[in-house]
Formats: C-alpha cells, sequence, structure tokens
C-alpha cells in the first residue's frame, strides 16, 4: 500500500505540468491500455485471487466434499504440535542451507574457474549446465540409480574396500536427505554458474587489473575487488535459491515422496500430501500460508533490487 | 658490486626467467584443463551411467547388479519402455500443452511489456513488480484452490487446464524480462511509424515485436523446458492416466516397474530427449536467457 501511495504521488507530480503542456503526447491510446490490462487480468484471476482463496481456505477445516467448517485459527495451532510438520519445517531448514550454500558457493567457484576465454572452457561449462535442461523428475531418476543399494556409490564403496561405508542410501533415514541434496545440487550448480558469469562479464576488468599491477594476489583481488563489486548479483542470487528451495517439490517426490519416516519431507511435499493425499484441504493451505510466509520476505528483496535497478537505467 | 656486472647478471638472467615464466604457464594451462575435465566428466557420469543402463538387458542387471560393467546390449528395453509408459501419447499431450502456453504466454506477456514499456501508463512500474510478484510466489500457495476453480469451471483432469494455469503463472516474469529488453529499444523507430500513422497496434507487431526477437528466442527455449518439465501441475490437475504428459508418465513408469532398472533409465531417455533437443539447437540464447531478468 505504501508503494503504491508514493506511486500515485510521483505520478501526480511528473504528470500535471505535462498533461499542461503536451497532453496528446502524455496520454496513451486506450488500446494501450488493453494491451497490458488484458494479461494482467489473466494474472489475476489464474494467480492472485487463487493466492487470497488459499489464504481463506487456510481458516477452514474441510475436506473437499462435505461443507466447510470455520475453524479460525485452529489449523495454525495444530502446525504448531503437528510433529511432522516440525520435521519438514526442520528438513526445510536443512534444505536451505545445504542446498542453497552449497549451491551458491559451487556455482560462484565453478564461475570463476570458466569466467575466462582459455579455450576448451565452452565444452566445460556446456558440460556444468547440460543437467538445467533435465527435468528435475529425469534427474531424481538417472540419481535413484546411482544411490541404490547394488548401485554406483556402493559398488565404487565397496570396490575401494570401504564396505562399511555402504549404505541403502535412499532408506536409510539418516541419510536420504542428504542423498536428495545431492542430485538437486548436480542440476543447480551449472544455473548458478551461468548467473554468475554473466554477473561477473559485466564488471569492470580495469579495476582487478590495477590491483593486480599493484602487487595483489589472486586471493586478495578476489576478496577485496571481485566480491565487493558482485554484491547486488550475490543478493538476486540468494534470493534465487531461497525461493527454488522453499518451491523444490518434484525431486523430492520423484526420489522418496517424503519418506522413509518423514526423514526427507519438506513444507512442500507435507503440503501436497496432506492437500491430496490426505484431503486436509484447509490444514494444507494452512501449510501453504506458512511457505508463503517465508518466501515472502526474500521476494521482496527480489522486487526492491528489480525496482532499484530499472531506476538506474 | 658493479654498475657493469648488474646489467650483465640481468642481461644473462632475463631470458631463464622468461623462459622460466612461461614454462610455469604451460604448468598452469594443464593442470586447468586436467582439473576442469575432471569436473566436467564427474557432472557427466550421471548421465552416462543411465545411458549404460538404458542398453542393457534386464537378465543382465538381475544377475550382474547396476553397479557392474555391462554384458549385453539391447535397444528392446526401449520399445518395452515406449510401450509400458504410454509415451506416444504422453509426448503428444506434452506437446499439446507446452507449444500453445510457450506462444500464448510469450505474446501476451510481449504485448503488456510494450505498453508498459513505450508509453507513460500510470502506475506502469507497480504493475510490472506486481505482475513479477504473482511469478515470485511459490506455487504450493495457489495449488490448492487452482484445483478447486478448476474443477468449478467444468476443466479439471483436461489439457486445457494445464494450458490456462502455465500461462497465467509464467506471464509476470516473461513480461519482466521483455520489459528490459523492450525499453533498450530507440524511441526514433517508434516515433516515425507514429508520425506516419501508425496505431499501437501495428507499431507493436511491425516495429517493436521483430526487434524483440532475440529475447523471445531465449524466452521462448527456456519456457519450452520449464513447461515440458513440470510435475506438479499435471499431477495435481490431471487425473486420467492417459492424459498425463511426459513428466508425469514417467514418473508412473518408475512407480510400476521399479525393479526394471534398464526399462526405467531406457523411458528416462526418452523424456530427458525434447528439452535437450531444444536446449542443442538453442543453446547460445539458451545460457543468456537464464540471466536474462536476474543479472544483468
Amino acid at each position: 500500500m505504501a508503494g503504491l501511495s508514493r506511486e500515485v504521488a510521483v505520478w501526480f507530480v511528473t504528470s500535471v505540468p505535462t498533461r499542461l503542456g503536451r497532453r496528446r503526447v502524455s496520454f496513451p491510446p486506450p488500446v494501450v491500455f488493453a494491451l497490458v490490462l488484458v494479461p494482467f487480468a489473466i494474472e489475476a484471476v489464474g494467480v492472485f485471487w487463487p493466492a487470497i482463496q488459499g489464504v481463506m481456505l487456510s481458516f477452514l477445516n474441510w475436506n473437499g466434499i462435505a461443507p466447510s467448517k470455520e475453524v479460525g485459527l485452529g489449523n495454525y495451532v495444530s502446525l504448531a504440535s503437528d510433529p511432522i510438520f516440525i520435521t519438514a519445517l526442520k528438513n526445510t531448514a536443512i534444505w536451505i542451507v545445504l542446498f542453497g550454500g552449497l549451491s551458491f558457493v559451487g556455482g560462484l567457484g565453478v564461475a570463476l574457474l570458466f569466467q575466462s576465454g582459455r579455450r576448451g572452457v565452452g565444452i566445460y561449462r556446456t558440460a556444468l549446465f547440460l543437467p538445467i535442461v533435465f527435468s528435475l523428475v529425469v534427474t531424481a531418476l538417472i540419481w535413484d540409480t546411482f544411490f541404490q543399494p547394488t548401485g554406483i556409490l556402493n559398488g565404487l564403496l565397496n570396490a575401494v574396500g570401504l564396505h562399511s561405508w555402504t549404505h541403502v542410501w535412499l532408506a536409510d533415514p539418516s541419510t536420504a536427505l542428504y542423498a536428495i541434496i545431492v542430485a538437486a545440487l548436480w542440476r543447480e550448480i551449472g544455473y548458478v554458474m551461468v548467473l554468475f558469469i554473466a554477473g561477473l562479464k559485466a564488471l569492470d576488468p580495469a579495476i582487478a587489473e590495477a590491483a593486480r599491477m599493484d602487487g595483489c594476489s589472486r586471493w586478495q583481488r578476489f576478496r577485496y575487488i571481485t566480491f565487493p563489486q558482485l554484491r547486488s548479483v550475490n543478493l538476486v542470487i540468494l534470493s534465487v535459491l531461497v525461493i527454488d528451495s522453499l518451491r523444490s517439490f518434484d525431486i523430492v517426490w520423484a526420489m522418496t515422496a517424503g519418506g522413509p519416516f518423514n526423514s526427507t519431507q519438506l513444507l512442500s511435499t507435507y503440503m501436497y500430501s496432506t492437500a491430496f493425499q490426505g484431503r486436509q484441504l484447509g490444514y494444507a493451505s494452512a501449510i501453504a500460508v506458512v511457505i508463503f510466509v517465508l518466501a515472502i520476505g526474500v521476494i521482496i528483496t527480489y522486487l526492491v533490487r528489480a525496482l532499484s535497478e530499472d531506476k538506474e537505467s | 658490486m658493479t654498475a657493469t656486472s648488474i646489467s650483465q647478471a640481468a642481461g644473462v638472467a632475463r631470458p631463464r626467467r622468461l623462459k622460466r615464466k612461461s614454462r610455469r604457464r604451460a604448468l598452469v594451462t594443464v593442470g586447468f584443463h586436467v582439473g576442469s575435465s575432471a569436473i566436467s566428466l564427474l557432472w557427466f557420469a550421471p548421465i552416462l551411467l543411465v545411458l549404460i543402463t538404458s542398453f542393457r538387458s534386464f537378465n543382465d542387471i538381475a544377475l550382474n547388479g547396476i553397479s557392474s560393467l555391462p554384458h549385453s546390449f539391447t535397444f528392446a528395453t526401449f520399445t518395452q519402455a515406449w510401450r509400458l509408459g504410454g509415451f506416444a501419447q504422453a509426448l503428444t499431450n506434452s506437446m499439446i500443452v507446452t507449444i500453445p502456453t510457450v506462444f500464448l504466454s510469450l505474446l501476451l506477456a510481449a504485448a503488456a511489456a510494450f505498453a508498459l514499456s513505450r508509453y507513460r501508463l500510470p502506475f506502469r512500474r507497480t504493475i510490472l513488480l506486481i505482475m513479477l510478484a504473482g511469478n515470485l510466489l511459490p506455487v504450493q500457495t495457489i495449488l490448492i484452490p487452482v484445483a478447486r476453480i478448476t474443477q468449478d469451471l467444468g476443466i479439471f483432469d483436461t489439457l486445457g487446464a494445464l494450458i490456462a494455469v502455465q500461462t497465467a503463472f509464467g506471464l509476470g516474469f516473461y513480461t519482466f524480462v521483455l520489459y528490459g529488453f523492450m525499453r533498450s529499444i530507440p524511441t526514433e523507430l517508434q516515433d516515425a511509424a507514429s508520425i506516419d500513422g501508425a496505431s499501437p497496434v501495428r507499431i507493436f507487431l511491425q516495429v517493436i515485436l521483430p526487434l524483440t526477437r532475440p529475447a523471445l528466442g531465449a524466452l521462448g527455449a527456456l519456457a519450452f523446458t520449464w513447461i515440458f518439465n513440470d510435475l506438479l501441475w499435471s499431477i495435481t490437475l490431471i487425473q486420467t492416466s492417459s492424459k498425463l504428459p511426459t513428466t508425469a508418465a514417467v514418473l508412473s513408469l518408475q512407480g510400476e516397474y521399479v525393479s526394471s532398472w534398464s526399462v526405467v533409465a531406457a523411458g528416462t531417455v526418452i523424456a530427458a530427449i525434447p528439452s535437450a533437443i531444444v536446449f542443442f539447437i538453442f543453446q547460445k540464447s539458451f545460457v543468456g536467457g537464464l540471466a536474462l531478468g536476474s543479472v544483468k
């Protein structure tokens, strides 16, 4: 709302003088309004209206068939003492830290390695971002083969004599979540690399070159020159990673569907199974609202950055 | 030490130092390529593994395990997977959903981006950000209401529902990216056209849209893979198994034939082919497109 009123003020101030001066130029023809209003209306009906309904559903007790019952904050109160929800919340936190954190570090690492114009770099880059093309389900099935009891990972461990390290990776509650994170990282790191390479390309090479002439080491140049310059790129990438983490569903659903014993349950998978297998639509909507609340801070950060960039250019 | 001896020493040392430096550089280059090749191979290994598995016979894997070296080579797994997974139908379904969605959402987004970037509309920045915010929303927040709305409209369990919801959901991001691109097109062309009496719709279709082609190409390739690869919307809105798109179909193939590793692997390869083709055709713009809108 605050943003809206500021917008009104800006528009008022900037448009009054022009309206007096060159009215015909400043006011666009009606068809232009239609060009923006039709897509906007489609998004409003397909996204915003359902989002509002989702919040309203979270105050109901409803199985989709019988008449719904108003329960106020009842669903949220139940969530607080639901052990599976707590597990899902914890796993989502682990997911954000490990998946998000390692994608960031790994993506930055390979971007620094492959940003140079050396011969052959193109092939290496392609190998790293090839997985982005595949769906998360395909990724899940690829890694399923790898983690099976008779799969490659156990085969390799046996081959080097580490028999005691072998696991039933995806069926063991202590390893399943981490196995899935490895698979998800394989697909995400190439994507983050592409974002970082684009960010690095936009930097002014003269500054790092000057530092090199002054005798700065490679690490010093990265730590004090390159990395600080990437600040706004970092912010965008971190936002993308947190939003991606909160959205993550396909890969977990395809590999373990939240099992064994809810050890890989994320908020997203728990929400889905509560809604479409448990038919507790109100309760599932409350979980969806929690996901939304977790995402909103990041979404706002992203939008603020989009806005400031827009003003600069 | 005298001045002459210094200059003599320097004269001898310089070529030697140069030689040492170039040798060091060669070593660094070799090290770089060895390390990079190792990383690339590591990244490619899982894909290779599935490809190899997909050509092995059921008995070979049952006897020797997945991790053994292959003892067989067969194409039978592919025909089997094709039949059991219903891929002819699933791939058709995917195309029926993906192609109209890409076309429709890019056209609508381009229209919105054109109006927002080329005219001084009131609230244009707010509209743009609200549209982008809609795309950043976690899908989970609108899953249940959308399922319900499609039921009320009688389009639940149809491919049309997938087209509608994917178009609505993608619009915000495409508009944002195209807006950024269209802003950089110089105004002179548009001014000339409007002095000649061209309507905004004609300016859009004949002046701006052709100039936006590179961005549309990149976004189109990306959108194709995103929509083709989607799982959550199809398993939420589609109930009849013959209407499932490819991604959901390969997952149910795996659910039914868990023990037939090679058949599942063959299904995985089949499901991966369409987006891989799009990727290799549009590789350059695809990679450029990934960075569009997030980092400039």
